[in-house]
C-alpha cells in the first residue's frame, strides 16, 4: 500500500509498540463549574516530539496545556511526565516551561534579566548564569538587545525573548501557547522554521497549541485535532489531511467538498456511495460502513481533475456549470454548480503562464477523480 | 477672526479666574506672612498697598522681615506641630496601605462581573460628607461608645479603652477617610496587570509568595506610590480629623493654623504657618506629579 | 488581572468594606434611636427627624448650602469645561505652564491654605463676606475638579468626529457644540455632580470665607458636633447620606442604561 503524503519519516516512536510515552494523559477530565473543558481524554506524546494541539477557541486545548504546566489540576484522571505522576506538583517544581500567548515578559526587567529569571530561581551561580543567558541571547539572535526593556522591542523580538526565557532552564518539555499568534503573516512563516530548528538543536519535546492549521501542518511531527474537550483525531499532518476520520477533521484542515449518499457497494478498501449528487467511489479506513448507511464522500479541491470532455478512464465523474473563477496566481479556484444544485470547489495548478482557452464562467465542465483521491466518512 | 476671539475667550476666562482667585490670594498670604501684627481690623499692618508708588514699595521692601518666621522657629509649639503632622500623616499612610493593598488586591482578583460593583462601593463613601464620616467615629470610639460596649460584651477587655481624643483616633480617622484614595490607584494598576506574568514567574520556579513579591508587588509600585502620596499630602494639612477625634495633645499644623486664625486672630502668624506648610508639601507634590507623568509615559 | 479569588482575597475585601461601611451604617441606625444618649439603644423612633424639621437654624443652613452648591457647581462646570478644553486643545499659548499648575494645584492644596488665602483676598479687596464669598470660593476649588474630570474624557475623544463635522460644513464652534459637547456630556454631568457634592461637604473653606448670615450646613453640624454627639445630627447626616447615595446610584444606573443602549445600536 502506498504511504500517505510525500515525506517518509524515520522519527515515528508512536508506531513503535515498545516506545515509552513521555507525556501521558490518562482519562483526564477538567470541569469549570458546569462547563466541561476536557472530557475523559487520553493522549501520549513521545520524547523529542513536536506535538500540536489544534482546534477552534474553546475546544479545551489551552486547558490541556495549563494542566501540564500545573496551573490547573485535572478534575479526574492522571497526568504523567517521564513516568512520574504530576498530581499535586506545583508549577514551580515541574520540569516544564511554558511560553505564554501574551509572552508575559516582566516589564520591569531587561531582556537579560527576563532570561535569567528562572535560572536565578534555581540558584544557579552568577557566572554560569551569565554564560547561559549569553548563549540564549545568541540562540535567538538578540545579543545587542540584552539591556533593553520589553517595551523597547518589536513583536518578533519579544516573541524570541519569551522563547529564550522558556528554554533557558533546559526544561524536559516546552509548552507553547499560540507562540506565533501575535506576529504578522510573513514573520510567522519565518519563525515557524526557526522554532523547528531550535527544537532539533536543543533536542526538546515541544507541545504547542494553535488554531492555525497551516502552522500545525508545517511544524509538527503529530497533530491532535480537538473538538469540544475531546480529541477528534491524532496523527501525522499527512494522515490528518489525507485520511481524516470525520467531516469535522476534514473540514478543519484545508478545504474540502463533502457530498452525502448511501453505501451501495464496497470492496477491499473502497466504498461506492450514491446520493443526489451522483455516484462516487472513495477510499475507506478498515472495515467500511454497512450497505445502505448514510455516509459522506469527502474530496479536496486539488484532487479534482477539470475537463471539458467526459473523462473515459474513470466512473468517478460529475458534470456541472462553472459558477465562479478565482485566479490566485499559483492556482485557480473554480466553483462548480452541479446539476443537483450543490456547489463544489476545484483547484487547478497553473502549470503554464499562458493558457490558450481558459475555462470561463457558465461553461459546462466535468470533474473527475480517482478512487483513491476521496475518502468516505461515516461521521 | 471670530474663531480667534472665541478661542482666546475659552482660555482667558478660566485663566483670569484662577489668576484672581487662586494666584493673587497666595501672593497676599505671602505678603501678610511678612507683615507685622497689629490690633485692629484687619489685624495686620500691610507692608504694601496696591496704591503705593514704586518708591514707597521699595522703601517698604527694605522693612520687610522674616519676623513671623523667626517667631515660628523660636516657638516649640509650631515646630512640634509640623513634626507631629508629618509623623501622624506618615503613620496613617502606612496603616492605610496595610489595609488598602489587600482590599485593592482582592478587588482586582474578584470575578470580572463583580468588579464594577466593588469599585463603585469604594467610591461611594467618598461622595458622602467627609465631616459626617469623621463624626460617625465619635460615637464608636467614645469611652462609652459602641466599640467599647462591644469589646466589653465580648469580654476581651474589662475596662473601656481610651481611644477618642488620642492620636489613635486620629490614625483611625485618617485611614478611614482616605482609604479610597489608596485603594483606587492600587486597584487600577493591579487590575491592568496581566495574570500570565504571575503564572510565568511560577512556571520559572517561583512559589506563589515569591511570585507575588517579585512580580505583583513590584509592578504595583507606581500605584502604591500614588496612593501613599494621595493620602499623605492632604493628611499633613488635615484639620477636621485632629480637631474632632484628637485630643488636646494632638498637634497638627492645620489645627494650629485654625487656632491662630480663629481663636487668637493672629493673621500674620497663620499666614506664615500656611507658607511653611506649603513649602513642606511642595516636595511630595512635585514628586507625585513626576510619578504621574512617568506612569503616563510608561503606559504608552 | 484574573485568576482565582482566594479566601484571603475574599476576607480582605469583606473586611475592607465592613470597615468602610460599618460606621456609616451605625450612624444611620442610631439616628432612629429613641434615647437622647446616642450610644444606648432605647427603641425605634423617628422623633429626631421631627425635631430636625422644627429646627429653624438647621433648615436655614441647609437652604444656604443648597443654593451655594447649586450656583457654584453650575458656574464651576462651565469654567472647568472651558479650562479642560484649553488644556487639551490648545497645546501652545503663553503661560500654559502656569495655567496647568493653577488647575492642578488646588486639587492637592490643603483646604486650610485655600480657605485662608481666599479670605485674605476678600479682606484685601474689601468684599463683604457672606453668601457670595463662599460661592466664589467654592467655584474656584471645584472648577479644578471639573476640569480634571472633563479633561480625562476629552483626551480620549476621537478628534476626527469633530473634523468630520467640519468637513460636512460645520464651523468649528458649532462642530464643538454639536458633536464634541454631546459626546463628552456625561463627563460634564459627573463634573457638575462632583462640584455639587464638594460644595455640599465643604467645612474648612466655607468657615474661612463665610460671614454673618451665611452659615452652611457643615458649619452648623461642626459647631454642634463640637458640643457632642446628638441624635439630631445623626438624622441630618442620614438625610444627607440618603440624598447623595440616591443621586450617585441614579447617575450610575443612567450611565449603565445609556451604555447598554449604545451597545444595542
Amino acid at each position: 500500500m502506498p504511504s500517505l503524503g510525500s515525506i517518509r519519516r524515520s522519527f515515528a516512536p508512536w508506531s513503535d509498540p515498545d516506545a515509552k510515552p513521555y507525556i501521558s494523559f490518562r482519562n483526564v477530565t477538567k470541569r469549570f463549574g458546569d462547563f466541561t473543558a476536557v472530557d475523559n481524554l487520553s493522549l501520549d506524546v513521545y520524547e523529542r516530539e513536536f506535538f500540536s494541539l489544534l482546534g477552534p477557541s474553546g475546544c479545551g486545548k489551552t486547558t490541556l496545556l495549563r494542566m501540564l504546566a500545573g496551573f490547573e489540576e485535572p478534575t479526574e484522571g492522571e497526568l504523567y511526565l517521564d513516568g512520574q505522576p504530576l498530581k499535586g506538583v506545583p508549577p514551580h517544581k515541574r520540569p516544564v516551561n511554558m511560553m505564554f500567548q501574551s509572552y508575559a515578559l516582566f516589564p520591569h526587567m531587561s531582556v537579560a534579566d527576563n532570561i535569567a529569571f528562572g535560572l536565578k530561581q534555581d540558584g544557579m551561580e552568577k557566572s554560569a548564569r551569565d554564560e547561559r543567558v549569553a548563549q540564549m541571547l545568541k540562540l535567538v539572535k538578540l545579543e545587542e538587545f540584552a539591556k533593553r526593556k520589553p517595551h523597547q522591542l518589536s513583536g518578533g523580538q519579544r516573541q524570541r525573548v519569551a522563547l529564550a526565557r522558556a528554554v533557558a532552564k533546559r526544561p524536559k518539555l516546552l509548552i507553547l501557547d499560540e507562540p506565533l499568534g501575535a506576529l504578522d503573516k510573513k514573520l510567522r512563516e519565518e519563525t515557524q522554521f526557526e522554532l523547528m530548528d531550535l527544537q532539533q538543536e536543543l533536542g526538546l519535546t515541544f507541545m504547542i497549541v494553535t488554531h492555525d492549521q497551516e502552522e500545525a501542518m508545517t511544524m509538527s511531527d503529530r497533530i491532535a485535532v480537538m473538538d469540544k474537550g475531546i480529541i477528534a483525531q491524532t496523527g501525522t499532518p499527512a494522515e490528518i489531511y489525507e485520511a481524516p476520520n470525520s467531516r469535522y477533521v476534514a473540514d478543519f484542515i484545508g478545504s474540502v467538498n463533502v457530498l452525502e449518499g448511501q453505501v451501495v457497494a464496497s470492496d477491499d478498501g473502497h466504498v461506492t456511495i450514491e446520493g443526489r449528487d451522483g455516484r462516487f467511489t472513495g477510499a475507506v479506513r478498515g472495515q467500511g460502513p454497512a450497505q445502505g448507511k448514510t455516509v459522506w464522500f469527502a474530496i479536496r479541491p486539488e484532487k479534482m481533475r477539470v475537463s471539458r470532455e467526459k473523462p473515459t478512464d474513470t466512473e468517478n465523474a460529475v458534470q456541472g456549470e462553472v459558477w465562479d473563477v478565482a485566479y490566485l496566481g499559483d492556482m485557480t479556484i473554480i466553483n462548480v454548480r452541479l446539476d443537483s444544485g450543490s456547489v463544489v470547489q476545484a483547484a487547478m495548478i497553473n502549470h503554464s503562464r499562458l493558457v490558450d482557452d481558459p475555462i470561463g464562467y457558465e461553461e459546462r465542465i466535468w470533474l473527475s477523480f480517482s478512487a483513491d483521491a476521496g475518502v468516505v466518512l461515516d461521521r | 477672526m471670530l474663531r480667534a476671539v472665541t478661542n482666546r475667550l475659552v482660555i482667558l476666562i478660566p485663566y483670569f479666574w484662577l489668576l484672581f482667585f487662586f494666584l493673587l490670594p497666595f501672593l497676599i498670604v505671602l505678603r501678610i506672612a511678612l507683615s507685622d501684627l497689629e490690633y485692629g481690623q484687619p489685624p495686620y499692618a500691610p507692608q504694601f498697598s496696591f496704591s503705593d508708588g514704586w518708591e514707597v514699595i521699595s522703601e517698604k521692601l527694605s522693612r520687610l522681615d522674616f519676623e513671623n518666621f523667626a517667631f515660628l522657629a523660636g516657638d516649640k509649639l509650631y515646630i512640634n506641630s509640623y513634626l507631629s503632622s508629618l509623623y501622624i500623616a506618615f503613620v496613617s499612610t502606612i496603616l492605610t496601605l496595610l489595609i488598602g493593598f489587600p482590599l485593592a488586591y482582592g478587588m482586582a482578583r474578584a470575578p470580572e462581573n463583580l468588579r464594577p460593583i466593588l469599585l463603585m462601593m469604594v467610591i461611594l463613601p467618598f461622595w458622602t460628607s467627609f465631616l459626617i464620616r469623621v463624626y460617625a467615629w465619635i460615637g464608636i470610639l467614645k469611652r462609652e461608645g459602641l466599640l467599647n460596649q462591644f469589646l466589653l460584651w465580648l469580654g476581651v477587655i474589662d475596662a473601656p479603652l481610651e481611644i477618642l481624643s488620642t492620636n489613635k483616633a486620629v490614625f483611625i480617622g485618617i485611614v478611614y477617610s482616605y482609604l479610597p484614595f489608596m485603594v483606587l490607584p492600587i486597584y487600577s494598576t493591579l487590575e491592568k496587570m496581566d495574570e500570565s506574568l504571575v503564572e510565568a514567574a511560577r512556571d520559572l520556579g517561583c512559589t506563589r509568595i515569591a511570585a507575588f513579591w517579585k512580580v505583583t508587588a513590584r509592578l504595583a509600585v507606581p500605584g502604591v506610590l500614588a496612593g501613599c502620596l494621595l493620602v499623605f499630602i492632604p493628611a499633613v494639612g488635615e484639620f477636621v480629623i485632629p480637631d474632632l477625634l484628637g485630643g488636646s495633645g494632638t498637634l497638627m499644623i492645620g489645627k494650629t493654623l485654625w487656632i491662630e486664625f480663629f481663636n487668637n486672630s493672629d493673621w500674620t502668624v497663620a499666614s506664615a504657618i500656611a507658607m511653611i506648610l506649603l513649602i513642606v508639601l511642595v516636595v511630595p507634590i512635585v514628586w507625585f506629579q513626576n510619578a504621574q507623568a512617568r506612569a503616563t509615559e510608561a503606559g504608552r | 488581572m484574573s485568576g482565582r479569588w482566594s479566601w484571603f482575597n475574599i476576607t480582605s475585601v469583606v473586611f475592607g468594606f465592613a470597615f468602610l461601611y460599618l460606621p456609616i451604617v451605625l450612624l444611620v441606625i442610631y439616628s432612629f434611636n429613641e434615647s437622647r444618649l446616642v450610644t444606648v439603644w432605647a427603641g425605634f423612633s423617628t422623633k429626631w427627624y421631627g425635631e430636625l424639621f422644627r429646627n429653624e437654624s438647621i433648615l436655614d443652613a441647609a437652604w444656604v448650602t443648597v443654593r451655594v452648591a447649586f450656583i457654584s457647581a453650575s458656574v464651576a462646570t462651565v469654567l472647568g469645561t472651558l479650562a479642560a478644553v484649553s488644556l487639551v486643545r490648545f497645546t501652545r499659548f503663553r503661560g500654559r505652564t502656569l495655567f496647568t499648575g493653577m488647575v492642578y494645584a488646588p486639587l492637592v492644596m490643603p483646604e486650610v491654605i485655600t480657605g485662608l488665602s481666599l479670605l485674605l483676598l476678600f479682606v484685601a479687596i474689601d468684599f463683604a463676606r457672606g453668601f457670595w464669598t463662599v460661592t466664589l470660593a467654592h467655584i474656584t476649588f471645584s472648577l479644578c475638579f471639573v476640569a480634571v474630570v472633563v479633561q480625562s474624557r476629552l483626551v480620549s475623544f476621537d478628534k476626527s468626529l469633530e473634523e468630520a463635522a467640519q468637513d460636512l460644513g460645520c464651523p468649528p464652534f458649532q462642530a464643538f457644540m454639536k458633536v464634541t459637547l454631546p459626546v463628552i456630556f456625561p463627563a460634564v454631568i459627573s463634573g457638575w455632580m462632583l462640584a455639587f457634592t464638594l460644595s455640599l461637604d465643604d467645612l474648612v473653606i466655607a468657615s474661612f470665607t463665610s460671614g454673618p448670615g451665611a452659615t452652611t450646613l457643615p458649619m452648623k453640624i461642626y459647631s454642634q458636633v463640637r458640643l457632642g454627639v446628638t441624635p439630631e445630627i445623626n438624622a441630618v447626616c442620614t438625610i444627607l447620606i440618603g440624598i447623595v447615595t440616591t443621586g450617585v446610584i441614579i447617575a450610575a444606573l443612567l450611565n449603565k442604561r445609556r451604555a447598554m443602549q449604545d451597545d444595542r445600536v
